[in-house]
């Protein structure tokens, strides 16, 4: 046979791609259970780590069982809405949607004395995709709170991650010296208006409510996480303000 | 084994080396040397992906249209490659994060080619693979002395290990953040080299 002729070349390379396109469905298919548990896995981890909880691969799901004690589908309004898996949900397609049509996922956490929300965030970084999870605590009420008293307005932790920023510049965002300072921070104002926390340049004040440090010289990822938490968050406002659970 | 065959997994060790002597699959070996634990799967999916692309490669060589040879051996690189970072996510989920898109480089690293073009096209399927598995083991053992070196200097543990003990960073001792970065691991691997004409006389060029 002549190894160089075109009908034998155009031949060749059809088997060729057929093979190899079978193989390759053949190992994605067989795979896909193991990678797609580990990505659960993941997300677990980071669900439980928003709340200050280290759980490893092997105790993740007993950790989980134990202290995410509910978890729901809510709209912008506050409202729940069944029949939707909040840990299926693919935040990346619901943040394309207007407001109003989002389906947010709620995860409840429940420590020794007191009830964290979890909330997924998505946004983008410089280079990519970030994304990350923030818990809120609810506040006890006094009796010299007024009316206004919101029960959601603390974070109580918050964890990022990101799929390809620069290392050393703006990958510094899953790092603990940077989300550590996020704890504590306030996302209302006084008169119970919606803000989000800043990722501010040249230090933020130690006493500030919702100003926390950026990276120097991951500007751009670091206003990734303000923007992120912004959109994100905004949408979870009315619940935040009127869940009396 | 015959000594020739023996000679191929043993030469890309020393006289041939991938990464010292012919100075291919240098930017991965600067990227992933942080630590010994993505190193060694690195050099593992090397190893894996050059032996039996060389296989391939080898048992196809008289059947493979001249024309279209270099769009056949990317074919099957890349297949390989897939393939390898599939099982990867599967079973070695916080590695393969790790190793990111160098795993998805292994398709562009210059010793695959390398090997393909000048060995596996003109060698049978059996010396092909030695030949294969022997590069991949070159280039491993050079990323494995690269990132035990960094490891142990820029964060003082191997394979995640505290080695360097409390007292002495009690008593002072920092590890070197210089390690950590990209620079040292090409002044390491110039070290290595180095080392390796002094003692190899006949490597170094006229």
């Amino acid at each position: 046979m002549n190894v160089q002729s075109n009908s034998y070349t155009f031949v060749y390379s059809s088997i060729i791609v057929v093979v190899v396109a079978t193989l390759l469905a053949l190992a994605a298919t067989a795979l896909k259970p193991a990678q797609d548990r580990n990505v659960e896995i993941e997300k677990k981890q980071n669900i439980l780590s928003s709340a200050r909880i280290t759980a490893s691969r092997e105790n993740v799901q007993k950790l989980y069982d134990q202290y995410i004690t509910d978890s729901y589908t809510i709209n912008s309004k506050g409202e729940k809405i069944e029949g939707i898996d909040p840990f299926e949900i693919n935040l990346r397609e619901e943040l394309k949607k207007p407001q109003d049509q989002r389906n947010l996922p709620v995860f409840e956490c429940t420590l020794d004395d007191s009830l964290l929300l979890v909330i997924p965030v998505y946004g983008k970084g410089l280079w990519g995709p970030i994304w990350g999870y923030v818990s809120l605590v609810r506040d006890k009420k006094t009796p010299s709170d007024s009316a206004s008293f919101i029960p959601y307005k603390k974070i109580y932790g918050a964890i990022f991650d990101h799929k390809g920023e620069t290392p050393g510049l703006g990958a510094e965002i899953n790092q603990a010296f940077f989300q550590i300072p996020f704890r504590n921070k306030v996302i209302f104002d006084g008169s119970g208006r919606f803000h989000s926390i800043k990722v501010v340049k040249g230090g933020a004040g130690l006493s500030s409510l919702n100003e926390v440090d950026g990276i120097s010289g991951g500007t751009i990822t670091s206003k990734g996480v303000q923007a992120m938490l912004d959109t994100c968050l905004v949408s979870y406002q009315t619940y935040f303000k009127s869940s009396n659970k | 084994m015959a000594s020739k065959n023996l000679k191929l997994l043993i030469n890309p060790l020393n006289n041939e080396n991938p990464i010292t002597v012919q100075v291919l699959g240098i930017c991965s070996a600067l990227a992933v040397t942080v630590q010994v634990k993505p190193a060694l799967i690195m050099a593992l999916s090397v190893t894996v992906v050059t032996g039996f692309s060389n296989l391939i490669i080898a048992s196809l060589r008289n059947t493979i249209p001249p024309r279209i040879r270099i769009i056949v051996q990317l074919v099957v690189i890349a297949a390989l490659v897939i393939i390898v970072d599939q099982l990867l996510k599967a079973y070695v989920y916080d590695v393969s994060k790790k190793l990111s898109v160098f795993v998805g480089l292994i398709i562009t690293n210059c010793i695959l080619m390398g090997r393909l073009e000048a060995f596996a096209m003109a060698n049978k399927p059996w010396e092909s693979f030695l030949d294969g598995i022997g590069n991949g083991f070159g280039y491993g053992m050079i990323l494995v002395v690269v990132s035990v070196l960094r490891e142990l200097f820029g964060s003082g543990s191997l394979l995640g290990f505290q080695l360097i003990p409390q007292s002495f960073y009690e008593a002072g001792y920092k590890d070197n953040g210089m390690m950590i970065l990209p620079p040292m691991a090409l002044i390491t691997v110039g070290i290595i080299i180095w080392i390796q004409r002094t003692k190899n006389r006949k490597l170094i060029e006229k």
